[in-house]
């Protein structure tokens, strides 16, 4: 079967209060045509997990300044005001986590591992609450895993069977989100047949990819 | 000096302490200017938290390309023999002990070598992003930043806002001097000779020990 969807399909996965995993980096790689998608459909209560609130105007910012969304968990807000302003009336949980640690938790559950230990935020806030491991004379934090209902990447290369290609510094969240969602699904920027793509040179297996979404073409 | 003078003289500064072949992460604002004043005959890799190694300098317009960004999300270079990599392999050379080098700018620094840079509880909330990580797997944090901020010092015996990582820093440069942050305290190393060693200790809030071997700052 095939797993190229049209947008409204791949818009029409993702349901209220669904946990959804955004590739991007301060909306670099992030998968803008889902987004408007999911945006023109006005799905609500999302729990959000992305590096970053992107801009008003782009990446996950747009779902945050729609109101669809009920708690982030990200590393940066600094960049998108409407971020802070929910977080500061009430509206919006946000959850701050070190760069390192979020990707390591997501790549935790996406590996099968139980999470992971790191030094990054002894002596802050962040290690408030959370329990250490000593190995070794060292102690670390244990920093749980996070995994999602659907991931929302973008590749800029992407073959039928979600074999995926990265250009720039687009890569950034999204090949280890591949990992960690029940349902993934990806915007193609440019989609491509089977073969089009040198097997060495995949930088996301297929196998983690369920949907694609020919992101060119696309009219929302 | 004027604000861009005084933040070039500290990048300049901060830029001797670049070595040959050393991996490099600059933070936004004033760090960044580093970049700038690479010595003449020195290969340097910059890193960029959102996954590439050969962070050149911002393109002419005409020549962006919209897939390369810093972790500002603004539009830069890559240099030839560079690379692009994911989050988890870019964490992984910073958490890794890769990095040999990374400069930040901060709101405060204490005489531990504790810093505050990235929460105002209840003013400003921007969060963190790399900045808990580069602090704790860098091999060398220097804080490049002014001084004091409307007059009021920066240096103090003991930061109040919530801390970015703890005893991390190894250096401070200002537009005052070079503090080097040791176990009995900070180490004024370095004096700009526009200043009374009076006026840098007035400045600064925790007590600074003065190098036997205090140099000009240049």
């Amino acid at each position: 079967m095939s797993k190229v969807i049209s947008i409204q399909e791949a818009a029409a996965l993702i349901p209220d209060g669904a946990s959804v995993m955004f590739g991007g980096f301060m909306a670099n790689g992030s998968a803008e045509k889902i987004i408007d998608a999911l945006v023109a459909k006005n799905v609500k209560d999302l729990t959000i997990i992305c590096n970053d609130s992107g801009f008003i105007d782009r990446g996950v910012g747009k779902l945050i300044v729609n109101k669809q969304c009920k708690k982030l968990i990200a590393t940066h807000i600094g960049l998108n005001k409407e971020t802070g302003r929910q977080m500061t009336a009430g509206e919006l949980e946000v959850d701050l986590v070190p760069q390192g640690t979020l990707i390591e938790q997501i790549r935790a559950a996406g590996y099968g591992l139980g999470g992971v230990l790191t030094r990054t935020g002894m002596g802050t806030l962040i290690a408030e609450g959370k329990q250490t491991v000593d190995v070794d004379g060292v102690t670390y934090l244990l920093e749980k895993p996070i995994r999602a209902d659907f991931a929302v990447l973008c590749g800029s290369v992407v073959d039928k069977n979600g074999n995926m290609v990265y250009k720039g510094s687009t890569n950034n969240f999204n090949n280890v989100m591949a990992t960690a969602a029940e349902t993934v699904i990806v915007e193609a920027t440019e989609l491509v047949d089977i073969g089009e793509i040198n097997p060495n040179h995949v930088v996301t297996p297929g196998i983690f990819v369920d949907y694609i979404v020919e992101g060119a073409s696309q009219d929302i | 000096m004027d604000k861009e003078q005084i933040q070039d003289f500290i990048a300049k500064r901060v830029a001797k302490e670049l070595s040959q072949n050393a991996v490099v992460n600059l933070g936004i604002g004033l760090p960044t200017r580093v970049g700038n004043f690479v010595p003449e005959g020195l290969a340097v890799h910059f890193q960029s938290e959102n996954g590439f190694v050969g962070l050149g300098p911002a393109p002419a317009t005409e020549d962006i390309d919209p897939n390369v960004v810093n972790a500002g999300g603004q539009p830069v270079t890559i240099m030839p023999g560079g690379c692009f990599f994911d989050s988890a392999v870019s964490f992984g050379i910073i958490r890794g002990g890769h990095v040999d080098l990374t400069v930040l700018g901060a709101l405060q620094v204490d005489a531990k070598g504790n810093i505050a840079n990235y929460l105002i509880p209840g003013k400003l909330v921007p969060g963190m992003g790399g900045a808990m990580d580069l602090l704790s797997g860098a091999k060398k944090v220097i804080v490049a930043m002014e001084h004091t901020v409307k007059g009021a010092p920066k240096i103090l015996k003991q930061c109040n806002l919530p801390l970015t990582a703890a005893g991390a820093v190894d250096m401070i440069i200002t537009e005052m001097g070079v503090i080097e942050v040791t176990e009995k305290g900070l180490r004024l190393k370095e004096i700009n000779p526009e200043y009374t060693l009076e006026q840098v200790q007035a400045a600064t809030e925790a007590d600074l020990i003065v190098d036997d071997e205090l140099q000009k700052m240049a």
